[in-house]
């Protein structure tokens, strides 16, 4: 109690002689580098937005386009939430698009060859028993790795340069290089579109669950604060950050809720749910698509893995210092092993994504994942001197990445030229995030 | 008057070499409840090593160690802390990224009873912490990269006396430090030891341990040259120790001592 007492002339003093937007980010406790990304994000959208068409007549901020875009950014989000903790330690995982190729491959082995003998063709356990498998595996081939890196000292470089050679290679051994199609139906979902998606209905339902959340978060930190006398955050800055959270959602939902079903899909979905096709066409909105829930979902575990557990708090005293942490008897080596293991288990979940999505497992896929992957975190302002990261970074690292792509895309842009562009964004966004840590210290 | 008591710590006949070179070489050491004892050394006498044997960051090749008379097994940092071992690196070895509460509960954070790490309370236990320590200290939110030398120092203290030490190890304590946080440390040291707490305070600078310790041991080349009472030797009489390896009368001479004819 001593301390805040203390602590709080001070406080005001401070505010005096700031101005009113330090005192608003001061009050709010907003990280000023999330907010700088969302702002970029913000401006990469508005770009494309006005050069494909102008500001309200433009294709890219469309509900069709944004549908999509979350759709794509969904395996690489799974995935650059786990390269966060990789980066974090000051190691790298260069495999994760060959392990998501291999894990692919053997899930779709699994339901497309072995089970259908054993317990019949699109048995309804299929998608999780291919899914169990797959993320058995991914997390074996993670810890595998991750045993080389922590008690053999090969660096993590080299051990997953060498995973990149040797899963790709191993997907394609397999099965011979064959594509392996089709998928199961109920796995399929997990890939998006008609039947992956949750329509209106349930995704206002996820909406409204995800703002209740939120305003309790809110009012469980107040409460937690309180609780030891620490100093508290203005009632203001709390019903600002409250009203914008769930502004946010309910936004979000409302724009994939705006996306409707193609006519030749919707007519599919009529006939099949045996609803009558009306003279002017049925408008099915698609609302959130599964992969979509799947990536989310994991973005929040794996934020409150790294910020609320212990194992969170290891990684980051690792990175900032490994010395430290030993001395601190923490069994760092053990702490690595279980972050390649939880990156591998990360890379399934991907390879169930995206081999849905293509409806098919092929030994190319998930080629050059891991500079999506490794780009995605360090845009979202992972330090690759160890240390510094967070999750929610990543997922929007993960979705400028995927907007640069898209936009691109829409502007008719040539592959190569994409690619220039995607790299010249790459190394400035680093340079500009070096930039702000001079400044900040 | 101590030598009756049993012996808090008593290190007995460490050796330790890395590749060929012995870094450690049969040195015994001993420390009584509520004292402290000065290692005094050149850098790279050896100091550092014996005592990272004690706080299980080297493991030794041979000798005992002993804490209450008991002989005990202590082979990473995990076990010394069990006995009550607690140590103050020469180089801090705290998380730079991360808060002071942090850095405080390292390896032993408190959890909520759903097993989630409970920040609030380890803040309210390192604000009563460092406020006893350093009451000018409130950057609670601040990765630890953010603070000054004496501040750092403070957490790495707060951090080695949060947990009960009954052996405190401070590696170079007052390296980083000015004269003013120096002072702080003095003090916190005379409190600690009414405590009863058995200290350690590694120096290769005798002039900032003499009046603190109670007793010296001094080595030389991974030797112990010998061990003194401070009251029974001056200033200059450790300088030759140190330099020299030359005990005088009334010190107990070691394995290391310049043989004299």
């Amino acid at each position: 109690m001593a301390n805040t007492t203390i602590a709080a002339p001070s406080g005001s003093a401070r505010h005096t002689e700031s101005t009113a937007l330090q005192r608003f980010l001061q009050a709010t406790e907003i990280d000023t580098r999330l907010l700088g990304m969302i702002a970029a994000l913000l401006i990469i959208w508005l770009g494309f937005q006005i050069s494909t068409g102008g500001l309200f007549g433009g294709l890219f901020l469309t509900p069709r386009n944004l549908w999509n875009l979350t759709v794509q950014a969904a395996s690489v989000s799974v995935m650059a939430t786990g390269m966060v903790l990789v980066i974090v330690t000051r190691n790298i995982d260069l495999s994760v698009g060959s392990i998501l190729g291999f894990v692919g491959m053997i899930m779709a082995i699994t339901q497309a060859k072995i089970l259908p003998p054993l317990i019949g063709f699109d048995h309804p356990a299929t998608w999780i028993i291919a899914l169990a498998v797959g993320i058995a595996l991914g997390t074996a081939i993670g810890a595998f790795q991750g045993l080389i890196v922590a008690f053999l000292n090969v660096p993590s470089f080299i051990v997953t340069l060498g995973g990149l050679l040797v899963w790709r290679a191993g997907a394609f051994l397999v099965i011979s290089g064959a594509t392996v199609a089709p998928m199961d139906t109920t796995f399929r979902m997990m890939g998006g579109g008609a039947e992956g998606s949750i329509g209106a209905t349930a995704s206002w339902i996820v909406g409204v669950i995800a703002c209740l959340f939120i305003v309790a978060s809110i009012i469980n930190s107040r409460k937690q604060r309180k609780r030891f006398g620490f100093p508290l955050r203005p009632m203001w800055a709390e019903y600002f950050l409250s009203v914008v959270g769930c502004v946010t959602v309910l936004c979000a939902v409302w724009v994939l809720n705006s996306y409707y079903m193609p006519v030749n899909l919707a007519k599919k979905y009529a006939e099949a749910h045996n609803i009558p096709w009306p003279e002017g066409g049925l408008q099915i909105p698609l609302g959130i698509a599964i992969p979509v829930l799947m990536a989310v979902g994991i973005a929040i575990a794996m934020s409150f893995l790294t910020t609320r557990t212990r194992f969170g708090r290891y990684v980051f005293a690792i990175g900032g210092n490994p010395e430290a942490a030993e001395l601190a008897g923490i069994k760092t080596r053990w702490v690595t092993v279980r972050i390649f293991a939880l990156m591998g288990a990360l890379c399934a979940i991907a390879a169930a994504i995206s081999t849905a999505r293509l409806n098919a497992a092929t030994n190319a896929q998930g080629t050059l994942d891991e500079l999506y992957t490794i780009a995605a975190a360090v845009i979202g302002g992972t330090s690759l001197a160890g240390g510094m990261g967070t999750i929610a970074g990543a997922v929007l690292g993960a979705i400028v990445m995927q907007s640069l792509q898209s936009g691109m895309v829409l502007l008719r842009v040539d592959t190569p030229l994409q690619s220039i562009v995607i790299g010249v964004v790459l190394v400035m966004a680093v340079w500009l995030d070096t930039v702000y840590r001079g400044r900040a210290k | 008057m101590t030598e009756q008591r049993t012996p808090l710590v008593e290190m007995k006949n460490i050796s330790i070499s890395f590749g060929g070179i012995h870094a450690v070489d049969n040195a015994s050491v001993d420390l009584y409840p509520g004292e402290v004892v000065a290692l005094l050394g050149h850098n790279g006498a050896g100091k550092s090593t014996l005592i990272k044997i004690l706080s299980g960051a080297y493991k030794r090749d041979a000798g005992e160690i002993l804490i209450n008379g008991e002989p005990v097994h202590i082979s990473n940092p995990r076990d010394a802390k069990k006995y009550g071992i607690e140590t103050i690196y020469q180089t801090l070895a705290v998380a730079d990224n991360v808060d002071a509460a942090a850095n405080l509960y390292l390896g032993r954070e408190l959890r909520t009873p759903w097993g989630t790490l409970d920040d609030v309370a380890m803040e309210a236990k390192a604000r009563e912490v460092m406020g006893r320590l350093n009451p000018n200290f409130r950057r609670f939110k601040e990765p630890v990269k953010a603070l000054s030398g004496g501040q750092r120092q403070s957490v790495a203290i707060a951090r080695a006396i949060l947990f009960d030490a009954r052996i405190l190890i401070m590696d170079e304590p007052t390296a980083a430090l000015g004269p003013q946080e120096t002072a702080q440390v003095g003090e916190l040291i005379k409190q600690l030891k009414r405590e009863g707490i058995g200290i350690f305070l590694i120096s290769h600078d005798i002039h900032d341990v003499f009046d603190l310790a109670d007793r010296v041991s001094v080595m030389k080349n991974g030797q112990v040259v010998g061990h003194a009472r401070t009251e029974d030797v001056t200033k200059d009489e450790v300088l030759g120790m140190i330099i020299l390896g030359k005990c005088p009368p009334k010190a107990i001479p070691g394995p290391g001592a310049m043989q004299t004819a």
